[in-house]
């Protein structure tokens, strides 16, 4: 055996006992991590919630009880009734209450996680888009333009980001869009700082000189062979942005900003309920818990990518 | 150090104009003209000349820029239109309390949050690292503005006639007039005559109450701020946390530790003395960075406890469509967070000698 059929013999059995590429083993050190399998269990719950929603939710969540069978009395923030947990059987049944319209809870919660989901997921790819084509065309052009594009950026980061958020939504008017596209620019910085790191570093790589010694043009390494391979700490990022983007989104209808009656979003849900805490606590309670349970989500599986895919953490 | 500093503060200037820009061109793209924009029904055509005039928007753009930003220079940030007083007199009036909340946040979080870090790192892989980790991840996940209605509801309803009952609304108990330092001093007979200066520190009640050796008033204005500042500092408190935690992780590792581990020094020297130190860097950034996070909670937490600070105000503004007034706050607030991050930046050069040198 020559040594040059030695050498690719030992690099083999190191790639089996090492279990393959990159990828497969930052699975594998995904999986093994506990808490980002807990977080994906919620982030599964809570889009399985979302997906199915007209299925669990036993009632339409903008429909008011006043006047249907079961419901009598004072209806406004009524609190939960459990058939199960000794609530009379000739009410009707509210896992989690009534809410001041006397609408069932249980149902608004339920929907409110599209509105959530769809807020927190496309916030996020937004600020993704710009951010990091933003972060690419930074990072590998020249002085000037670089530093018109990081400098502008700064400036964006200056602001604490609630702040900055609501500055935007205040021009731009109140509502569920516009709180989106809100939160979205105030994420953009992050991305595009990423992006741009990732850029100077991989674009001393020998890849990327073979590409252009070949005569690849400018746009095409950038592309094709650069932005691949910066996408790793994107995601990683994104998915600890959705968390980020549901709470602010959720704060942004708190303060009447984002999502407008009758909307079952969490945060407007909970703005309802505010004032009536002391007597029905669970106008709040519920819509927080969601809110928190996708929040925790979202930031159990992000740390557990970044665990996995960061590789000089792996060796810790 | 200087060269450190000055290197620094260039790097900021660029910052601060970039702050005048955006609050700037943010006030021009709300929909509609100024003037009715900013008073909507109330506008009559002298109040809009008067308005005009005075805020140069019949000159051309750029010198409409420099008159704004020499305008913000002289701490002249226009009139609240809600209102009626100069936006300046109600920072004045509203900033120390937010000031205050931030403070108590912040000590609340770095005395949980330092602690649980080392103990989470120290016993890593241990039941109490798990607890640790698990309290933090939560304490991020958390929205502020619930957990500041929870807090009011079990402190002040369930917990309501136990001995750990807190006030869950208000600044200080009803009808009760703290004494300012000024008057208690001689310094001015009246808050009239007192300088700016004067009624700022004095609306920081607890300052106030030191100042004026009133232990009755500290120990309610004391009581009145823990909820909101509980609220408020979990998240940091959950962020230092586990930035603490991996800081330790990571000084417990190196050479210096397993050195003075070899000399026979005890556990507790080289935990404290040589990693915990060492670790607690980093942490200084984490919690000037935090500022952002502070001022966001002050502005959803101090509409739940009925606290009339900054956020409080802010959060008026938006409702009244006050434009004056959420300009002003904003740059003001976007350029503190400069300044304090540009504070801590020069604070991490000094305590670690290889950041100012590189």
């Amino acid at each position: 055996m020559t040594s040059q059929t030695a050498k690719i013999e030992l690099d083999k059995q190191t790639e089996v006992r090492l279990g393959g590429s990159l990828w497969r083993q930052a699975f594998r050190h995904f999986i093994r991590n506990r808490s980002a399998i807990a977080g994906m269990i919620l982030i599964g719950f809570v889009v399985f919630m979302a997906g199915a929603a007209p299925l669990i939710a036993p009632y339409d969540p903008n429909l008011s009880m006043i006047g249907l069978p079961g419901h009598e009395g004072r209806l406004a923030g009524q609190a939960p009734c459990i058939h199960a947990l000794g609530c009379p059987p000739e009410m009707a049944q509210h896992l989690m209450g009534l809410d001041l319209n006397g609408r069932d809870m249980f149902s608004r919660v339920v929907f409110g996680s599209r509105v959530s989901l769809v807020v927190g997921f496309a916030s996020v790819f937004l600020s993704i888009i710009v951010g990091s084509l933003l972060g690419l065309v930074s990072g590998y052009s020249s002085f000037w333009t670089d530093n018109v594009i990081m400098r502008s950026m700064d400036v964006l980061l200056a602001f604490p980001s609630l702040i900055l958020a609501i500055a935007i939504v205040t021009v731009l008017g109140p509502g569920l869009q516009n709180a989106l596209i809100a939160i979205a620019i105030v994420n953009i910085p992050v991305y595009a700082r990423l992006a741009r790191a990732q850029v100077l570093s991989l674009r001393e790589m020998d890849y990327v000189l073979a590409a252009q010694s070949l005569g690849d043009g400018n746009n095409r390494i950038l592309f094709m062979h650069i932005m691949p391979n910066a996408l790793t700490p994107l995601i990683v990022q994104g998915t600890l942005g959705i968390a980020g983007a549901v709470l602010e989104a959720a704060a942004l209808s708190f303060i009447g900003l984002g999502a407008q009656p009758p909307t079952p979003e969490w945060g407007a849900i909970l703005s309802e309920g505010r004032n009536y805490i002391f007597t029905s606590p669970h106008l709040v309670f519920f819509p927080g818990i969601a809110i928190m349970i996708t929040v925790l989500g979202f930031n159990l599986v992000g740390d557990g990518l970044r665990d996995s895919l960061d590789p000089r953490l792996n060796k810790t | 150090m200087t060269t450190f500093i000055l290197r620094r503060l260039a790097l900021a200037i660029p910052v601060l104009i970039g702050i005048l820009v955006v609050t700037f061109f943010l006030a021009r793209l709300i929909p509609g003209e100024p003037c009715t924009a900013i008073y909507g029904e109330r506008a009559t055509p002298a109040l809009c000349d008067a308005f005009y005039a005075r805020y140069d928007l019949d000159k051309p753009i750029l010198q409409q820029f420099t008159s704004y930003a020499a305008r913000v220079m002289q701490g002249d940030l226009g009139d609240s239109i809600r209102y009626s007083v100069p936006v300046t007199n109600l920072l004045v009036e509203r900033l120390p309390l937010t000031i205050e909340l931030a403070f108590f946040a912040l000590i609340f979080a770095v005395t949980f949050g330092v602690p649980l870090g080392i103990i989470a790192a120290y016993k890593r892989n241990s039941a109490a690292d798990a607890l640790t980790m698990l309290v933090a991840n939560i304490g991020v996940s958390m929205p502020v503005f619930w957990l500041g209605l929870m807090l009011a509801f079990i402190f002040g309803v369930i917990l309501k006639d136990t001995p750990f009952a807190l006030p869950p609304s208000g600044r200080l108990p009803a009808g009760y007039q703290p004494i300012p330092f000024y008057v208690a001093w001689g310094l001015a007979p009246d808050t009239a005559s007192a300088t700016p200066l004067m009624i700022f520190i004095s609306r920081m009640y607890t300052l106030n109450a030191i100042l004026t050796l009133n232990v009755e008033l500290f120990v309610n204005s004391l009581r009145h701020l823990i909820l909101p500042a509980v609220a408020v500092g979990t998240i940091s408190m959950s962020i230092i946390a586990r930035m603490t935690r991996s800081s330790v992780l990571e000084t417990l590792n190196q050479d210096y530790v397993r050195t003075a581990r070899a000399k026979g020094l005890n556990e507790r020297s080289v935990v404290f003395r040589h990693a915990v130190r060492n670790a607690l860097l980093p942490v200084v950034t984490i919690i000037g960075l935090n500022f952002g996070v502070l001022i966001s909670g002050a502005v959803l937490t101090e509409t739940i406890f009925g606290l009339a600070g900054v956020g409080r105000t802010l959060y008026d503004g938006i409702t009244a469509r006050d434009y004056q007034l959420v300009q002003g706050f904003t740059v003001v607030i976007a350029a503190s967070f400069v300044l304090i991050n540009l504070g801590v930046d020069i604070l991490y050069g000094y305590l670690d000698p290889r950041i100012r040198l590189s």
